[in-house]
């Protein structure tokens, strides 16, 4: 047995107690976002999130060595199976290590009904770095490796059971992942680089402009959200890409996004342009760039990513709610929304509780970006405690 | 070098800052506050002018327009730039008024507001020599941290952010700031009126150190009595956007000439509890500035107001020399000052 050494060289991990942190020469060394960071990190629901949704967004990333199968890979006959059964132990108690047995499928005469019942007669081992279906990993590197599989001649392994179409919703929930966790993104740059642009020129220019801006927010904002989106979605062509309409989405849900970030831009400006550094820096010398880009901007970053963290979650459920209702992504494009879909009738919810699983995603998603944005907007006035 | 004693550095003519009040839709103006209506005042190279008023007369308001940190709107302010001479600083296109405007500066009352949270020491007080003489790297740091010397603070704060120091400290953070530039001239805007009576003091000496060391000269806004005769060679004393009284610090404070300054004067507190307390306590209130009353603002809650008060505004008078009053009674009245 080896023992892990502990290293004794080097300085004293920054990640020590707090409590000496806040004593010493650095903290009043410390930049606001080190101060930041530092009362961010005692945040436990946040910190949880982070590495939360940290593990989301790799495995959105890395989606194909994580999924068992690809995104519109189909089994024939094997459609709208429960979740699969994974087995340690044989008929006859004999652990066996994880293994799946194979499905029989019959029809009930009366009901028409498919049913599926395990086939006890052999047993299929579970193989881990499983050789699958051929893959590209982040589109470059072929490769075929898949963290978990049966061997070729196996039935499929369906974690959270197949869809319709007897594909896997494990895979395919991964797969969706990434067009609904990077709808979010793109929603909020779009959101951000309106928001900004027309809150700054409102707030640094004021005066009629600033009146003809805040009319068009207060317009804007009192348009009823779910048919306006509804309405522009409708009007995307069905026939588009699907990259295509991915971005046309993205633009309907910021287009109702912006005016509450550009008021409060505005606001933050506002009260920014008053505080006497400003003025000071007027009577130094400072020219408008120099103010702009030194003195206010910095000062409302923290604020800004604050509302960013706030923001994300509304993208994602605007992107769910709208493939959920067929306006959004189009298949064959897979997103959490789209896999919902298939969850509408409620023979699915009687009968096949496992297809609403990609809906328990974006709950986690959701509510760990609001625990970050907590977290965020508690740290971003350092003052409040130090 | 031969005495300069009353050489004038600033001359302020009729200074006026009017805000416009907005009213409806339409954001039609309605009519103004008059903040700053006519003030005249001149300061001496090398002396102290304590401007002093209760809370709202526009005194700190004029000693921003002097800068004209905020646009005035009408007046003039006239600086001997050491440079090029006299120059109004109203006529200044937006790079001449940054060049005269370097022997100009300001210190400001709120010491947690006036300082960039986002900027070490080092920048804080480095700001205006990187852009007005583009130093940089060890220069700049040396100048930085003989600055902080100059004020007290210890020059190994260089890289500490201002939320490492108290309120005084971060006052002196302040006056290193306005001396990074070398300036003849310095509005202090109530610069020790947010911090402990303890530490008002030191500020004061600091301030009157430097004003020794470096030859400076320093307009001194503030609402505390005490501290301005402590501080200030002269005084002027505002009501309602309007000067009422300017003059010698010794001459004013133990003989009054305008009803406003006696009431003013009666209002300091003295630290003897068999003093007399025949302190004038004024009634009513203060005039609202966006519709101050007839003739001299301060008739109705004036004592010794006669209808004269009322019909006809009263101008700025030499009564003696260099003692400047706004009272149609200066001459007759004989009024309480302070010892």
């Amino acid at each position: 047995m080896e023992t892990t050494e502990t290293p004794t060289s080097g300085p004293a991990k920054p990640e020590s107690s707090i409590l000496t942190e806040e004593t010493g020469e650095h903290v009043y060394t410390a930049s606001q976002w080190q101060l930041m960071w530092w009362q961010f990190r005692k945040h436990k629901a946040a910190m949880i999130a982070v590495v939360v949704l940290g593990v989301m967004y790799f495995l959105a990333l890395m989606a194909e060595p994580f999924a068992v199968y690809g995104p519109t890979q189909r089994f024939p006959r094997l459609e709208s199976t429960a979740p699969t059964r994974i087995r340690f132990f044989d008929e006859t108690g004999q652990f066996r290590g994880p293994f799946i047995y194979g499905l029989e499928r019959s029809i009930d005469p009366e009901t028409i009904r498919v049913t599926f019942v395990e086939d006890m007669s052999k047993i299929y081992p579970i193989r881990f770095f499983a050789e699958g279906t051929p893959y590209k990993l982040l589109g470059l590197f072929p490769m075929n490796l898949r963290l978990v599989g049966t061997d070729p001649d196996g039935p499929p392994i369906f974690l959270f059971g197949s869809d319709r179409l007897g594909r896997d919703l494990y895979s395919r929930t991964l797969y969706g992942s990434r067009i609904s966790l990077f709808i979010g993104f793109g929603g909020v740059f779009l959101t951000f680089f309106f928001g900004i642009t027309l809150g700054g020129i409102a707030g640094y220019l004021g005066g009629t402009v600033d009146e003809v801006i805040m009319r068009i927010i207060d317009f804007m904002v009192s348009i009823p959200q779910i048919p306006l989106w509804m309405g522009l979605a409708a009007a995307v062509p069905r026939d588009w890409p699907v990259i295509r309409t991915y971005f046309a989405i993205t633009i309907i849900l910021s287009i109702v996004g912006w005016g509450g970030l550009a008021r409060a831009v505005r606001g933050k400006l506002l009260s920014l342009r008053e505080e006497d550094y400003v003025m000071a820096a007027r009577v130094y010398g400072a020219r408008p760039r120099r103010l702009i880009f030194k003195y206010l901007l910095p000062n409302f970053m923290s604020y800004l990513l604050v509302s960013v963290t706030i923001s994300i979650p509304f993208m994602i459920l605007g992107e769910t709610a709208l493939s959920f209702l067929g306006l959004g992504i189009q298949p064959p494009a897979v997103s959490w929304g789209t896999l919902l879909r298939d969850a509408q009738q409620l023979t699915v919810v009687a009968q096949r509780p496992w297809q609403m699983i990609p809906g328990a995603f974006v709950v986690v998603a959701v509510l760990m970006f609001n625990f970050i944005g907590d977290g965020l907007r508690d740290a971003a006035d350092p003052y409040a405690r130090i | 070098m031969p005495e300069q004693k009353n050489q004038r550095l600033l001359e302020v003519n009729d200074l006026k800052k009017y805000f416009p009040i907005k009213r409806g839709l339409l954001k039609r103006t309605v009519g103004h506050v008059k903040a700053v209506d006519g003030v005249s005042l001149y300061v001496n190279e090398g002396e102290t002018l304590g401007l002093v008023g209760e809370s709202g007369c526009g005194k700190t308001t004029s000693g921003r327009c002097i800068l004209r940190a905020i646009e005035p709107t009408d007046g003039e302010i006239l600086f001997n730039d050491p440079d090029t001479g006299w120059v109004n600083l109203r006529e200044l296109e937006q790079e001449d008024l940054i060049r005269v405007r370097q022997h100009m500066q300001i210190i400001f009352q709120d010491p947690y507001s006036s300082l960039n949270p986002r900027m070490t020491l080092l920048q804080l007080v480095g700001e205006p020599l990187v852009i007005n003489h583009g130093i940089r790297g060890k220069a700049l740091e040396d100048r930085v941290a003989e600055l902080l010397k100059s004020v007290g603070l210890r020059p190994e704060y260089l890289r500490r952010y201002p939320h490492a120091f108290s309120g005084g400290q971060r006052q002196r953070i302040g006056v290193a700031r306005a001396l990074a530039l070398n300036p003849r001239f310095i509005v202090c805007d109530e610069p020790v009126s947010a911090l402990d009576v303890s530490v008002q003091a030191q500020i004061l000496n600091l301030l009157r150190e430097l004003q020794e060391n470096l030859d400076l000269t320093y307009l001194f806004v503030a609402h505390d009595l005490s501290v301005v005769r402590h501080i200030a060679d002269r005084v002027a004393v505002m009501y309602v956007g309007k000067l009422v009284e300017m003059g010698e610090t010794d001459e004013i404070y133990p003989g009054p000439r305008h009803p406003y300054t006696e009431a003013l004067m009666t209002a300091v507190p003295r630290p003897d509890p068999r003093a007399s307390k025949d302190r004038i306590v004024l009634e009513g209130e203060v005039a609202d500035p966006a519709n101050p009353p007839s003739g001299c603002y301060f008739h109705p809650r004036c004592r010794y107001a006669e209808p004269i008060c009322a019909a006809e505004p009263p101008v700025l008078r030499e009564i003696t020399e260099g003692h400047f009053v706004s009272c149609h009674r200066a001459e007759e009245l004989s009024l309480i000052g302070v010892a």
